[in-house]
């Protein structure tokens, strides 16, 4: 007896409406072995991943914050994974943006400078993100050099080139030596959606983005496009698209929504420029573009539930002495899960038994 | 002379990994799977590398630790992109992602912990021969094994039925299939042999190059070692100038900041992702007249019945 995998006629549209329900189910099944492993209540560590943050408003709030960048990056990498461009450097991305826009405030530092301060950080960082998307972009489509590879090297340049500028000249001098830029100024800071609370403006701007991406692919040509080019690179030739072009503006816009997540993670919970101001935003994006298939809306909710997940492993590390860690496997295994049953609606398993005169070819 | 030769040993020193890592990723994309998780199979290797050293006092155990650790990282991306016929590069970046996890967990309670290197080779009169002598005669095990390794993949894939076979599995599997060769099955032992390699690879670090462990301490390492496989135009001979031109760019901005050449470090740390870029950029530019890689590389495959 085999077991084998066989194409499906169609594909299978209840296996792709509840894949990521399984997937989630899978992991937490995993997870509550590798908590019992390490020798934790398995229990107790899931409720604390997965309740806890869930019970008061502090928490509520701390997840909308980590879910904004989440969203937004894994927006853009969604584009770019439609239309077959695998840009995993967004880390890279976030961080120039980030770099681009610090350097509007720490250059307005101590100036009246008005309220153009804050708009002309965020155009700043995203025009430096898309930028920075642009080299791997045209490195591809120029040269036919790997996008995955040059995108994913750039994240090391923009992690030096972020560490040189907050221990070099934009060290805050009153800051005791830390690598860090000085507080930035109210005019250069995201303002907050409640008063004392953690809520700020950039979840709007992050709704928005998914309203905006879900309009383009649902109801534009261009969205049209980037899905065809994707999915049916032959049938996208034979209808004259171009996707070389696609490459590019997938490319930019997902590197301009990073750098956007970027100066507002920045200016918004982190109030400075330091190293470190990404607990690997950028790659638990891909996670998030994954497990929402590659949808808006689907990404608003797997980027909610990795948010989750962010804050739920801080509160099990802190109640249960569950090392951070535990959160990136949990990552990685989940998006395993959601790889693996994306599989089946595609395919299917079938038993089959090996004939002895088959296989001799003498039926 | 001295500082020429410690320059020399310490190239070696640092293109070893990128051979090892490099050679097994080659052996990989031969068969037509793009395993991108080298970087996750490397550092679980370097943190259960290190692990099995420093319970058993051992490096060769450790090597072994290091090997199986991989080995069983591949194992999974086997299931999933060759079992399950998952896009290899998503696999692939998954497997990164929950090495990296895996890593910090098992390592955790290693840091800051010490164990001795691996000990370097010693033939009385042979390695006092000045300059070259302990270049040739007093390195480690591991960087006379990553030299065997790729004569070994060398004489295997163009020398033997074997490795023909496996060419064929990446050139074309269609027709590898049609001709009754087990391509998943193959496919899976050079998969497999990728994932030992970056285990070993991985555990050479804290074996052998520091000796410690610390998260993340393959810093990249993975995907340059997938980058000199494209650079190599996946062949053995290439990939060896490539591992050790390597070596020798991550060597000298170290040596240029020891030297105070007045650039700030993060640039000349920069230095090998960029030299990667631009490598990748000049390389596949000059390649105008068709693609060197395996014609099948990345590619999925169900076989009918």
């Amino acid at each position: 007896m085999q077991l084998v995998l066989e194409k499906r006629a169609e594909r299978s549209n209840t296996i792709a409406l509840v894949s990521p329900l399984i997937a989630i189910g899978l992991t937490i099944v995993t997870m509550t072995i590798l908590f019992a492993i390490l020798g934790k209540n398995p229990l107790l560590a899931l409720h604390a991943y997965f309740v806890a943050p869930l019970t008061d408003g502090y928490s509520l709030q701390e997840i909308a914050v980590k879910a904004t960048p989440l969203v937004m990056i894994a927006i853009g990498l969604s584009l770019c994974y439609l239309a077959n461009a695998w840009n995993i450097g967004a880390e890279g991305q976030f961080l120039i943006g980030a770099v681009a826009g610090s350097w509007v405030a720490v250059k307005t530092q101590g100036t009246d400078a008005g309220a153009w301060v804050l708009p002309a950080m965020l155009v700043l960082a995203a025009a430096a993100g898309a930028l920075y998307a642009l080299i791997p972009a045209i490195c591809k489509v120029k040269f036919g050099a790997s996008e995955i590879l040059t995108s994913l090297m750039l994240v090391y340049v923009a992690d030096l080139f972020l560490d040189y500028l907050v221990r070099g000249p934009w060290r805050d001098p009153h800051g005791f030596n830390f690598p860090t830029t000085a507080e930035f100024d109210p005019v250069a800071t995201v303002p907050l959606l409640i008063e004392g609370g953690r809520l700020h403006l950039g979840s709007i701007i992050a709704l928005l983005v998914v309203a905006v991406a879900a309009i383009l692919l649902g109801r534009t040509i261009k969205g049209f496009e980037i899905r065809v080019v994707g999915a049916a690179p032959r049938a996208a030739r034979f209808g004259g698209f171009n996707a070389n072009q696609l490459i590019i503006l997938t490319f930019a816009v997902s590197g301009a929504l990073a750098g956007l997540a970027g100066i507002i993670e920045v200016a918004g919970p982190v109030g400075h420029l330091q190293p470190g101001i990404s607990p690997g935003y950028g790659f638990t994006a891909i996670i998030v573009a994954f497990l929402g298939r590659l949808n808006p809306l689907g990404i608003l909710i797997a980027g909610l539930f990795l948010a989750l997940t962010f804050i739920g492993g801080e509160q099990a590390q802190i109640a249960m002495k569950i090392p951070l860690d535990v959160t990136k496997v949990f990552q990685g295994i989940l998006l395993f899960y959601v790889l693996a049953c994306d599989s089946l609606i595609l395919y299917r398993f079938k038993v089959v038994f090996p004939n002895r005169q088959v296989a001799r070819g003498t039926h | 002379m001295e500082l020429i030769e410690a320059i020399i040993l310490a190239v070696l020193a640092a293109s070893t990994p990128l051979l090892i890592a490099a050679t097994g990723e080659l052996v990989t994309e031969r068969s037509g799977v793009l395993n991108l998780g080298v970087e996750g199979m490397m550092i679980v290797g370097a943190a259960c590398g290190f692990a099995g050293a420093w319970l058993t006092g051992s490096i060769l155990v450790g090597a072994f630790f290091g090997i199986v650790a991989g080995t069983l990282m591949s194992l999974v991306f086997a299931l999933m992109a060759l079992g399950l016929a998952v896009n290899q590069v998503a696999t692939g970046l998954a497997l990164t992602i929950l090495g990296i996890g895996l890593s910090g967990l098992i390592g955790a309670g290693f840091v800051g912990e010490r164990i001795t290197p691996a000990v370097h080779l010693y033939i009385p009169g042979l390695t006092d021969i000045p300059l070259i002598g302990r270049v040739l005669f007093g390195e480690d095990g591991f960087v006379y094994f990553s030299v065997a390794l790729i004569v070994g993949v060398w004489w295997f894939l163009y020398r033997t039925r074997a490795g023909l076979i496996l060419r064929a599995c990446g050139d074309n599997h269609v027709s590898a299939h049609a001709l009754g060769y087990p391509v998943l099955r193959i496919r899976t032992f050079a998969v497999m042999f990728g994932g030992a390699c970056a285990g070993l690879a991985g555990a050479y670090l804290p074996l052998a190059y520091t000796p410690f462990f610390i998260p993340g301490m393959t810093a990249g390492r993975g995907w340059i070692a997938l980058a000199l496989v494209v650079f190599a135009s996946w062949r053995p001979g290439r990939l060896v100038i490539g591992a050790y031109l390597f070596g020798a760019v991550t060597i000298l901005q170290l040596h240029a900041q020891g030297w105070g050449v007045g650039i700030p470090s993060q640039f000349m740390s920069a230095l090998p992702y960029l030299a990667t870029v631009i490598v990748l950029v000049l390389l596949s530019r000059a390649r105008t007249g068709g693609s060197t890689a395996p014609a099948a590389l990345g590619t999925v495959f169900v076989p009918d019945r």
